[in-house]
């Protein structure tokens, strides 16, 4: 699952996604037929808008041993969101489709960790680097420090911590919209926090968080550079 | 206290004046870390702290499960202890009562306890319009009485004053209502809290009612609980003839032994000390010993719709400790008044929509929205509220609510991008049309994000809600599935993009 997101707007990282996968050895497909996990909508109150787009994204993975994806925040929409669009439907056939797919959904980090069983992916990236954990991947998902244990892996990265790490960055999906002013008054505390470690890369595992708090720091000139966790891991001597 | 809520404008409006204020800013932050960093240190200490919040749940959900039996059982403790119980479907009715039991002792003030719940009902202000005058006793409650401001915080209501603002509150306001402070006062803690003290013990020992709420009752015994910091509830509960207390009917506990479980819970959530220091319970008229007429005034006021309410039932758990609120990365920004409720923060935004109802004023509808979703609250709620939960699914409640009416923008928005999304084929062709744009604004703007991607700045409304303050990546000309069947999954080679410009290579050939 490559989410919508990654899809229309950072196509880079789902090619990152697919260039690590493969060399660590997995068979990797894209099913053409998937689209967006219906997050957006089911946050936003919109749950019989969220029902085809849920009913297409059960379709779309049926029969995968595993999905993948670089976002916590779109994978906890899958697992844990999805029985609920399926309730609203009314429909049981979609309800078992959705119970047979969510735990099936891992996210990247998750999926490194604990399926491959990998800390070291074999990335070299000479760079100082910061993580942020995203709220979803943190406290819906609970990914733990699986992201910084295949961070402190990489070659070359030095990583800094990330003061008052664990708090909101202020994107919230619609919220970022809906309440813009608190939205960017949260996100320029997280950039500050940013700025003063010193770091040259902004990491995290969701494009969606990315966005804004890079949005922020290239708004403010800050000359950091915000980049997915996919593709620190996907880079090699070889191939940045 | 005649501030008022009604008639605020809703949030994302409320929020943005709050944003500005520096020293609200500054008071909050302050504030709410040092609270937050006290409870984490206290929580910490206590190694069964899941399963007293897993028991704190069971107990709450097992008694809101059966309600109406502890509540018969409440009452006819309370009533062979020689209490009188009143019931209150809404908040006129409460107030009316409570003004009737006053007016019955000829008296035109009473003294309070801090209570939520006799702000939610607008006892105060209702008390007024009869000639009565409440005191507020708690000192931030008092605070925010003489300044004529509005609480915004539920443990802290003057959270957002610092000790500057509070000695012009004191200097300006005592003398028109009872002792005057002192001219040489000070912004020391123990001076202004030396000036309280000494205006408040004139109408402790004056009053002959008081007015209290109760953190808990306890269905099997009859007794109610309150737990202060400050000695002013004990003051309240202790010296007037007459006491009535307003409880919401979700304050029960079956038993004492329920009870032990909730004493634990709740001060190392709420001011983050190992116990508090006062802790009153009172099981009925004692002959000789304290007031000896003895009201409850047992308030539903919407409770019963929470009730109803399959996923928002959990919220009639609270305990009211605000460990939400001073962990909820946008009440530390705005503050309480930003949410046009007697209950701000996290709760508030659950409790008042559902207390209101939605669907019948844009204030109560923005709320559910007042998050970020970031789950902070979850962690540290001490009976396990999923206010994320909830508020989703109040968001679902309010858009149905909506249902069947013009659509507005956003639901326009909302169901064109859920149109895209349900088809893949569709998805393709918005997401070529946005590389077109991306290419458009590629070549006229000259902005680039740090790293070398176009980007786009300022748009006007409605991409003004993201660019005002934030560059956007100019969308790419290439998607990831045009990407993925250009190349059969990275099979066969194109010329390598660029982690700067992944959107330059040339691979229009599989464009249909």
């Amino acid at each position: 699952m490559i989410t919508c997101l990654n899809d229309a707007m950072f196509p880079e990282t789902g090619q990152a996604v697919v260039r690590l996968l493969k060399r660590l050895g997995v068979d990797v497909e894209f099913p053409v037929a998937q689209t967006c996990c219906a997050q957006p909508m089911v946050n936003t109150g919109y749950l019989d808008e969220a029902v085809p787009i849920v009913a297409n994204f059960v379709d779309a993975f049926a029969g995968y041993d595993a999905i993948v994806t670089p976002s916590g925040s779109c994978a906890g929409s899958a697992r844990n969101q999805h029985a609920l669009v399926a309730r609203r439907s009314g429909d049981p056939a979609l309800a078992a489709a959705v119970a047979a797919t969510a735990p099936k959904v891992h996210e990247l980090s998750e999926f490194l960790v604990d399926v491959l069983g990998v800390e070291d992916v074999g990335a070299y990236f000479p760079h100082k680097v910061t993580y942020h954990p995203t709220c979803h991947s943190l406290r819906m998902l609970g990914v733990g420090d699986r992201p910084l244990r295949l961070l402190q892996n990489v070659r070359g990265l030095h990583l800094i911590d990330l003061p008052g790490a664990e708090e909101c960055c202020g994107f919230g999906g619609t919220f970022a919209v809906k309440n813009p002013d608190t939205s960017v008054a949260m996100g320029g505390d997280k950039a500050r926090n940013v700025r003063n470690t010193g770091a040259e890369v902004l990491v995290a595992g969701d494009n969606s968080c990315l966005m804004h708090i890079g949005g922020v720091l290239s708004r403010q000139r800050a000359g950091v550079r915000v980049m997915h966790l996919a593709e620190i891991l996907a880079s090699t001597e070889d191939v940045q | 206290m005649s501030a008022t809520f009604v008639g605020m404008p809703p949030f994302p409006e409320a929020a943005r004046a709050a944003l500005g204020d520096t020293q609200l800013r500054q008071n909050l932050a302050h504030a709410t870390r040092t609270i937050r960093d006290k409870r984490a240190a206290v929580v910490a200490e206590v190694d069964d702290w899941e399963e007293l919040r897993l028991a704190g749940a069971q107990i709450k959900d097992r008694t809101l499960g059966r309600l109406d039996h502890y509540l018969l059982q409440l009452e006819e403790s309370l009533q062979s202890r020689g209490v009188s119980v009143h019931w209150a479907g809404d908040a006129e009715q409460a107030c009316a009562i409570v003004a009737k039991i006053a007016k019955d002792h000829g008296v035109d003030e009473v003294v309070k306890v801090k209570s939520m719940t006799t702000q939610e009902i607008g006892l105060n202000e209702a008390l007024e319009a009869v000639g009565i005058a409440a005191w507020e006793t708690d000192l931030a409650e008092l605070i925010v009485q003489l300044g004529d401001d509005l609480p915004s915080h539920i443990l802290v209501p003057a959270i957002h004053r610092n000790r500057a603002e509070i000695r012009q509150i004191f200097l300006r306001s005592m003398a028109a209502v009872g002792r005057p402070a002192p001219g040489d006062l000070t912004d020391e803690p123990a001076a202004l809290a030396a000036a309280a003290r000494a205006h408040l013990r004139e109408k402790f020992l004056r009053a002959k009612v008081a007015v209290s709420g109760a953190n808990f009752a306890v269905a099997d015994s009859g007794t109610l609980v309150i737990v202060e910091s400050e000695g002013n509830g004990r003051m309240c509960l202790t010296l007037p003839e007459v006491l009535v207390s307003v409880v919401g009917i979700e304050k029960l506990v079956p038993t004492w032994s329920d009870l032990d479980v909730f004493l634990r819970l709740l001060p190392r959530s709420s001011t983050g000390e190992r116990m508090n220091p006062y802790t009153s319970t009172w099981s009925g008229v004692t002959p000789g010993d304290g007031p000896q007429e003895m009201h409850v005034v047992l308030l539903d006021n919407g409770r019963t719709n929470v009730l109803a309410n399959d996923v928002g039932r959990q919220a009639l758990r609270c305990i009211r400790c605000s460990a939400c609120l001073n962990v909820c990365p946008v009440y530390e920004r705005v503050g309480g008044h930003a949410y046009g409720s007697v209950y701000p923060g996290p709760i508030g935004a659950i409790i008042t929509p559902m207390l209101r109802g939605v669907g019948k004023d844009a204030a109560t509808d923005a709320l559910p929205y007042a998050s970020s979703l970031c789950g902070a609250c979850v962690d540290v709620c001490p009976v396990r509220i999923d206010i994320p939960e909830i508020l989703v699914q109040l968001r679902a409640e309010v858009v149905d609510a909506h249902r069947g009416q013009v659509p507005k923008g956003k639901d326009l928005a909302m169901k064109g991008a859920a149109w895209a999304f349900a088809k893949s084929g569709r998805l393709a062709l918005a997401e070529r049309a946005a590389g077109l744009s991306g290419l458009l604004t590629g070549v006229v703007g000259r902005r680039r994000l740090p790293g070398g991607r176009p980007a786009i700045g300022r748009l006007p409304w409605p991409a003004s809600l993201w660019t005002d303050a934030r560059d956007l990546p100019s969308p790419p000309r290439q998607s990831f599935r045009v990407w993925w069947k250009a190349t059969d999954g990275g099979r066969v080679p194109q010329t390598p993009p660029t982690r700067e410009n992944p959107q330059t290579s040339p691979t229009r050939k599989t464009q249909s």
